[in-house]
């Protein structure tokens, strides 16, 4: 029996997903390719920061702490920004040592190909350095509180919830309204007049990985606090991914969201209806009735 | 009628300045096969000839969008030859595509605020309002995605877009393709306009009488280079070259 905390859940799963999607879309609208790492970097994002809370219990005996009903304090605003920092990083590597000479000298199937390539070694690379068992950012048992009748949530998850939201909106404004946004939109639609327009798309590329491994970073902090973190987590969240990115529209930031809240409330709705082994396939039965449909996605053009 | 020789378009600081260029899309096969062409400051150069003969390859491999194999490219004698497009733009060249030379899906605003992007903070917004007073039809549909504009209306806003930035040289790619005779009228006023500012233009263009009406000079261009180069009254007036390389009419 389908209830109201199912689509609860999926709100928060579709969340999650979203920051994720977002990076995916960008990526392959202004790079112009599918890239099959993003899930990796998500799982680098969570790593990151369980390593950095390693270190600060080491450096200065504190741990993630405990702030009214949230299983986490302040040291998570260093956690989430330090690993917003480096994983940003690691995005702009993979682009300017792997995906930028490749799309400018080889084709676009090898760039995807690559970019599997890197999913596989990047994988391996950690589950070698931080080893394959589940790890956890805190033990606290988060408790949930019923929000309104039949639902309940725990804080943590609402402050997920909230943190998307506000990423999301930054997001918005700053492709709506700023030089950098612009020039995305422009490179997305027509690389080679970005430059004629004085813009380097190289530049503005480079960006686009910062912002999207950023933003992977922090999906990859909420999946480790709301679940656990391990090696094959984002992995595992790549084809409900690019389920959100193809069901909003490919390109489509606004898409990519409401994508990957179709996406979280089908998996949440099928676990009470079909057990919770066939959710990624329900996900899948919604994107292909939705693209049967809409055949450029909810949010996305025909092309 | 004077033919393509370097020695008589050569002055001492030539705008732009092309010495035996090759350039073309593929390694080997060049396109542009060692040009050589002075351009004067402030002047409209019309490049002519019939299709195929690398006039728009020409324009392109200046602006730093098809590969050079050889040659130079100076500007105001400043060597220019093989930057990226963006760093040519900046340099002070402005070039507007025949085709696809404006973001469908973005606002008029959106464009020239990108445009201003390169220039100093405090410089921008003046020029964003220069170009509004340049081309009003743009300024009553700022808010209008370029997707939602006809076709002249897009030629105005590429054109505005490459004027924002004050580029010294202006390349065009056919500006008056596919566009009403009314239109085309006013794209020729605005170069002229543009001229009279001081920016020194190269129009690629297939209608030899109305590129010809505006230019100074004319540049005929066979098999990837310069063939004869002359003013455009003497140009016009010659059936040598309408029999020879643009078909009699």
């Amino acid at each position: 029996m389908i209830s109201w905390q199912d689509v609860a859940n999926g709100v928060v799963l579709g969340a999650t997903l979203g920051l994720g999607a977002v990076g995916l879309t960008l990526t392959y609208s202004i790079l112009g390719f599918a890239n099959f790492a993003h899930g990796e970097l998500i799982t680098a994002g969570a790593y990151v920061a369980l390593t950095l809370l390693w270190l600060l219990a080491a450096a200065l005996g504190v741990g993630l702490g405990q702030w009214g009903a949230l299983s986490f304090g302040w040291p998570l605003l260093i956690l989430v920004t330090g690993s917003m920092a480096l994983t940003a990083m690691l995005a702009i590597g993979l682009e300017r040592g792997l995906f930028g000479p490749l799309r400018r000298h080889g084709t676009a199937i090898t760039v995807v190909i690559a970019s599997f390539g890197a999913s596989l070694a990047l994988r391996s690379l950690i589950a070698f350095l931080w080893g394959p068992e589940p790890r956890y950012f805190t033990r606290e048992i988060a408790i949930a509180r019923e929000i309104v009748p039949g639902v309940r949530v725990t804080a943590d998850q609402l402050v997920v919830l909230a943190l998307t939201a506000a990423l999301m909106i930054g997001l918005h404004l700053l492709l709506a309204h700023t030089t950098l946004g612009r020039a995305m939109r422009a490179a997305s639609e027509n690389p080679a007049l970005l430059g004629v327009t004085g813009i380097d798309p190289i530049a503005v590329a480079q960006w686009t990985c910062l912002i999207g491994g950023a933003l992977a970073a922090v999906a990859g902090v909420f999946v480790g606090l709301t679940v656990q973190v391990r090696p094959l987590l984002g992995f595992e969240l790549l084809l409900p991914l690019f389920a959100a990115v193809i069901l909003g529209g490919i390109g489509s930031v606004h898409g990519a969201l409401a994508g990957s809240l179709v996406v979280g409330i089908a998996e949440a709705l099928s676990v009470p209806l079909i057990g919770a082994e066939y959710r990624a396939a329900v996900a899948f039965l919604v994107l292909l009735a939705v693209l049967v449909i809409r055949p450029g996605g909810i949010l996305g053009t025909s092309r | 009628m004077r033919p393509a020789d370097d020695s008589l378009t050569r002055t001492a600081h030539p705008a732009l300045a092309i010495r035996d260029l090759i350039a073309g899309y593929e390694p080997g096969l060049p396109i542009v096969r060692a040009a050589t062409l002075d351009v004067q400051r402030g002047e409209i150069l019309a490049l002519l000839g019939p299709n195929g003969a690398g006039k728009s390859t020409l324009l392109r491999a200046v602006a730093g969008l098809v590969r050079i194999e050889g040659g130079q490219v100076l500007l105001d004698g400043d060597d220019i030859t093989g930057r990226a497009v963006h760093r040519v733009v900046q340099t002070g060249v402005g070039f507007v595509p025949q085709t696809d030379n404006v973001f469908t899906r973005m606002s008029i605003d959106d464009h020239l605020r990108l445009a201003a992007a390169a220039l100093p903070r405090g410089a921008r917004a003046a020029r964003v309002a220069a170009m509004y007073e340049l081309f009003p039809d743009l300024s009553a549909a700022r808010r209008l995605t370029a997707g939602r504009l006809s076709g002249g209306q897009r030629q105005m806003l590429a054109l505005a877009r490459a004027l924002l930035p004050a580029p010294r040289v202006l390349l065009l790619d056919e500006p008056s393709a596919g566009l009403a005779p009314r239109v085309v009228e006013t794209v020729w006023a605005r170069l002229a306009e543009a001229r009279a500012l001081g920016v020194t233009l190269v129009v690629v263009e297939q209608n030899m009488r109305a590129a010809l009406a505006i230019a100074d000079r004319g540049c005929v261009m066979v098999e990837g280079r310069p063939r004869l180069i002359a003013p455009a009254a003497e140009l016009a007036s010659s059936a040598e070259v309408a029999q020879l390389f643009l078909g009699a009419r």
